[in-house]
């Protein structure tokens, strides 16, 4: 925790000398581009070379009824079979967390006694963390386009419905802050959760409460140049980038942070994003036995423990048992050829009765 | 039995200072070692073990060799770290799973609380999240960018033997049941990592006998017991005299390794040997000659459970091959699996891509309802309780409900059926149909939500039995509840290690409570043609209250 923190102060210290000396056209424009290239040039490589690996084997958890005899009735979403229910499955984990929805929280008690309560609060912030998210990235592409797109405009008025305040108060704004705030002080508090959490769990909520904060402060407190901000973000957008007037600190810090995060995106486990869709867990249907599934690297040359090869080192018990055989036995049988596989595993399971020199507590031993 | 007494070890879970008590260690999980004595860990196999499976497979199993693993010198290559690197390196490339999994864990904790091992044990490394992190940090150190820079600010680690250890321990107290995959928003699945560090332990010659040597003899005489076709045969022969004892039928279908048969019907070899599994077994062959199916069950392919799911993909595909080449040699139309969990893994989710396609088979049909069983259409192999359903569904089956009125029954799903494959609502139907008495677990304990019995996976070995004890505690729990809510007395499952591992953990938590297949219940309740009057069950235990036979018949209702 303690590194996460000073990386993200360090972050603001840096942007913050930085506007001071002078170098807004570094903060302002060459690291956001340079942030947005890593970014995505970074999430496309992460995606393919995931992609790269193929899935050899349809391995989905299967969380209902299956799709089987015709009078059973299937658990179409958490048991998909065809393609669309797959889509479906998909959309709910997406956009609704449906797997995360499913939480509980074990306890146990004198007895003993174990019980299992729901628990839906990390679902509920982890959505709206998302959501409100969502919603502020695309709140902030009014600086991006020229005209601002009537959408655009819809939902700021909805995110500001209360009209508190001016500048009015938006929502998801507090909303945010409250949810990451949330998901520090779980990581914090609950114990489990406290002694798997390190730095890369830390710092993407440090970071992104960070510019929650300067992106509140930008707007609510600290005047800053609102024309020459969308001057120069109209501008980014358009590959004419300048920066015609001082803008203020809080600005570059804001905007330094943002590219902290873009940049460090693909590196870490922020690239959930991605990789949600890549699960073959959830992305795959329950087919299994209806349609064929290929494993590129099958070898065809694993076969199993020959029927001949069985029936030559048995057959004799075999005729004795009347157990059918390939071929009889001969009156004076030659020693059969040694193949590798023929070979006993070990002297003591050789011995008769095979069964009782099965491994210690087999099941046949249990009782 | 377990080394703790039961009441010194409810006091333990409860009261002993863990995760699950609300006691947080001191020590990061990173400067954490771990310690084996004797009950906390499986026995190595055993040099000729490992020759053995060395011979079919080269490379996969190490160096034959005898150590111990209490002792510091686990006689390693001297190129380990390297082989478990670059083994890591090919699966990341074989394995898409694999590398999503070991990227996009957010550490969110949802997983944290849902492992049976952590629930029973307190124990960090039990945490699924935390599991998956003993592998992830290597994979950080050699692999990322970031961990190869920032080391262990950034967890990431380099491999050594202290690692290694732990390796042995936490991916031996993972039984692959993926209840924690169902409640992670990535659908992040244990078992497929568990499946991975396994696979690397084994290149560097580190496995239990406990898996390796049922492998071997799955390998050399069929089945992992390592009975031999004529006492294979016997034993199952032997179960006709107490069918003909209880029933005063004998039945006369029961035939092995015959060509031309229409099914062939692949069980879990301890149905033919061990109690409780005997009993399912009996069922299996009542339900068969009851509706006069032609069917033969193989001994050259008589295990249906497989031991190389435990080790590595090569060796599963190996010991699986054995089904569709025995259905091919013995020109079979489709083949029926009896009650078992990992082996209906493996079936369902792997057989056809690793053997198939069985192109000698036929869609599955029932040739006495004319059901198609169109969801085995290309893997051909149906099992057994879609198979007793649709009996039941079509009125194929005279019931007499009344002679299970002496079981309370609830119903354990096993850990694959329901989270690898689905099937829930089968085993259900039947029991609904062939008993009076029938009571669900808390929802929390069932369905996708089941526990495992806590010795998957190759765990169901003796030497660890304190461990195992507590991995099941949370099925035990549930059972528990509804023997005290409903006077529950019969635990049903369809999975052979759980009618092994079950059993002890009942006579461990709850030892009033029995165990048995689903089938068993339905051969008690089958009314056969020309049997005598009934007031045995299949155990020989007295019945509650004798009926006339034929009397209820078949009160099936539709849904």
């Amino acid at each position: 925790m303690k590194h996460a923190f000073l990386a993200v102060i360090a972050l603001i210290v840096i942007a913050w000398l930085g506007s001071l000396v002078g170098l807004d056209y570094l903060f302002g424009v060459v690291f956001p581009y340079l942030a947005f290239a890593v970014f995505l040039g970074g999430f496309i490589y992460r995606v393919l070379n995931w992609a790269k690996s193929p899935v050899p084997f349809r391995i989905p958890t299967t969380s209902g009824q299956e799709k089987s005899l015709d009078w059973v009735k299937q658990d179409k979403l958490d048991c998909p079979a065809t393609f669309w229910q797959v889509v479906g499955r998909m959309l709910l984990e997406v956009f609704a967390f449906r797997s995360l929805f499913k939480n509980t929280k074990a306890e146990i008690h004198d007895g003993p006694k174990l019980v299992y309560g729901s628990s839906k609060w990390l679902w509920l912030f982890g959505l709206a963390f998302h959501y409100c998210f969502l919603i502020i990235v695309l709140r902030h592409m009014r600086l991006f386009l020229n005209p601002v797109p009537g959408v655009i405009g819809k939902i700021e008025f909805f995110d500001g419905l209360f009209q508190i305040g001016a500048p009015v108060l938006y929502q998801t704004d507090l909303i945010f802050v409250a949810a990451v705030t949330f998901l520090f002080l779980r990581r914090v508090i609950i114990p489990q959760v406290r002694y798997i959490s390190f730095a890369a769990d830390y710092f993407p909520l440090f970071l992104i409460f960070a510019i929650a904060v300067t992106g509140i402060l930008m707007r609510y407190f600290i005047r800053v140049d609102v024309v020459t901000i969308k001057q120069l973000t109209v501008g980014l957008a358009t590959f004419s980038p300048s920066i015609s007037g001082d803008i203020g600190s809080i600005f570059y810090i804001h905007v330094f942070l943002v590219s902290a995060l873009m940049a460090y995106f693909p590196f870490s486990k922020l690239m959930h994003l991605g990789g949600v869709f890549m699960s073959p867990t959830r992305n795959l249907a329950n087919n299994n036995r209806m349609v064929r599934h290929v494993n590129p690297w099958n070898d065809p040359n694993i076969k199993p423990h020959s029927y001949a090869d069985y029936e030559d080192e048995f057959r004799e018990f075999m005729v004795d048992a009347g157990l059918p055989v390939e071929k009889e036995l001969t009156p004076e049988p030659e020693p059969e050829p040694e193949t590798e596989e023929t070979e006993k595993p070990a002297a003591d399971t050789a011995a008769e009765p095979a069964a009782e020199e099965a491994p210690a507590e087999t099941p046949a031993e249990k009782e | 039995m377990a080394d703790t007494k039961v009441d010194q070890m409810s006091v333990n879970v409860v009261k002993e200072p863990s995760l699950m008590t609300g006691a947080v260690p001191r020590k990061d999980w990173m400067d954490s070692t771990v310690t084996f004595k004797p009950g906390n860990y499986c026995y190595p196999a055993k040099k000729s073990i490992v020759e053995y499976l060395s011979k079919g497979l080269p490379g996969l199993f190490g160096e034959p060799r005898e150590w111990t693993v209490e002792s510091d010198d686990w006689k390693l290559p001297e190129n380990w770290v390297e082989i478990i690197l670059q083994g890591m390196r090919e699966r990341l490339d074989k394995f898409r799973s694999f590398k999503v999994f070991m990227d996009i864990c957010v550490r969110c904790g949802a997983c944290a609380d849902k492992c049976h091992f952590f629930l029973g044990t307190g124990d960090p490394k039990n945490m699924p999240v935390l599991r998956a992190e003993l592998l992830r940090s290597v994979y950080r150190g050699n692999f990322t960018k970031a961990g190869k820079i920032l080391g262990s600010i950034a967890r990431g680690r380099e491999m050594t033997f202290e690692v290694l250890k732990e390796w042995f321990m936490y991916f031996y107290q993972c039984t692959e049941c993926r209840r924690c995959s169902v409640f992670c928003p990535y659908g992040i699945d244990t078992a497929e990592i568990t499946m991975m560090a396994r696979e690397l332990l084994h290149l560097v010659g580190v496995g239990t006998n406990w898996i390796l040597e049922p492998a071997a003899n799955s390998n050399r005489t069929g089945n992992h017991l390592g009975l031999q076709p004529h006492t294979f045969k016997e034993n199952a022969e032997f179960l006709l005299d107490d069918i003909e004892e209880v029933t005063g039928v004998r039945l006369n279908s029961l035939t092995f390794n015959r060509k031309g048969a229409e099914v062939l019907f692949v069980i879990p070899s301890a149905d033919v040997f061990a109690d409780p599994g005997i009993f399912t077994f009996m069922g299996y062959l009542l339900i068969f000659d009851h509706v006069g199916l032609d069917y033969t069950i193989s001994t050259y392919s008589s295990e249906g459970g497989n031991f190389g799911s435990f080790t590595n993909n090569e060796l599963m595909k190996k010991l699986n091959g054995k089904m569709y080449a025995e259905a091919k040699r013995l020109g079979v139309k489709w083949i029926l699996g009896g009650e078992c969990g990992h082996m209906w893994r493996v079936v369902h989710q792997y057989m056809e891509t690793m053997n198939g396609p069985p192109d000698f088979l036929e869609i599955p049909k029932s040739p006495i309802t004319g059901t198609v069983f169109e969801n085995a259409a290309a893997a051909k192999m149906v099992h057994m309780s879609e198979f007793t359903a649709d009996l039941i569904k079509n009125n194929k089956l005279k019931i007499d409900k009344s002679r299970n009125d002496h079981r309370i029954v609830t119903f354990h799903d096993s850990c694959n059926p329901s989270r690898g494959m689905g099937m829930l609502e089968e085993p259900r139907y039947i029991l609904q149909n062939v008993c009076n008495n029938f009571h669900e677990m808390p929802e929390n304990t069932i369905r996708e939500q089941t526990f495992c019995c806590g010795s998957g996976t190759g765990l169901n070995t003796g030497e660890i039995m304190d461990l195992r004890m507590r991995g099941g505690l949370p099925r035990a729990n549930a059972v528990k509840y509804v023997e005290e809510k409903h006077g529950v007395n019969m635990l049903s499952c369809i999975c052979a290690i759980d009618r092994a591992t079950l059993l002890a953990l009942m006579e461990y938590w709850n030892p009033n409570v029995g165990v048995c297949g689903i089938s068993e219940l339905v051969g008690n309740a089958l009314i056969m043609d020309g049997e005598k009057e009934r007031d045995q069950d299949l155990r020989f235990g007295e019945l509650l209250v004798t009926k006339e036979a034929g009397e209820s018949g078949n009160n099936e209702e539709g849904e």
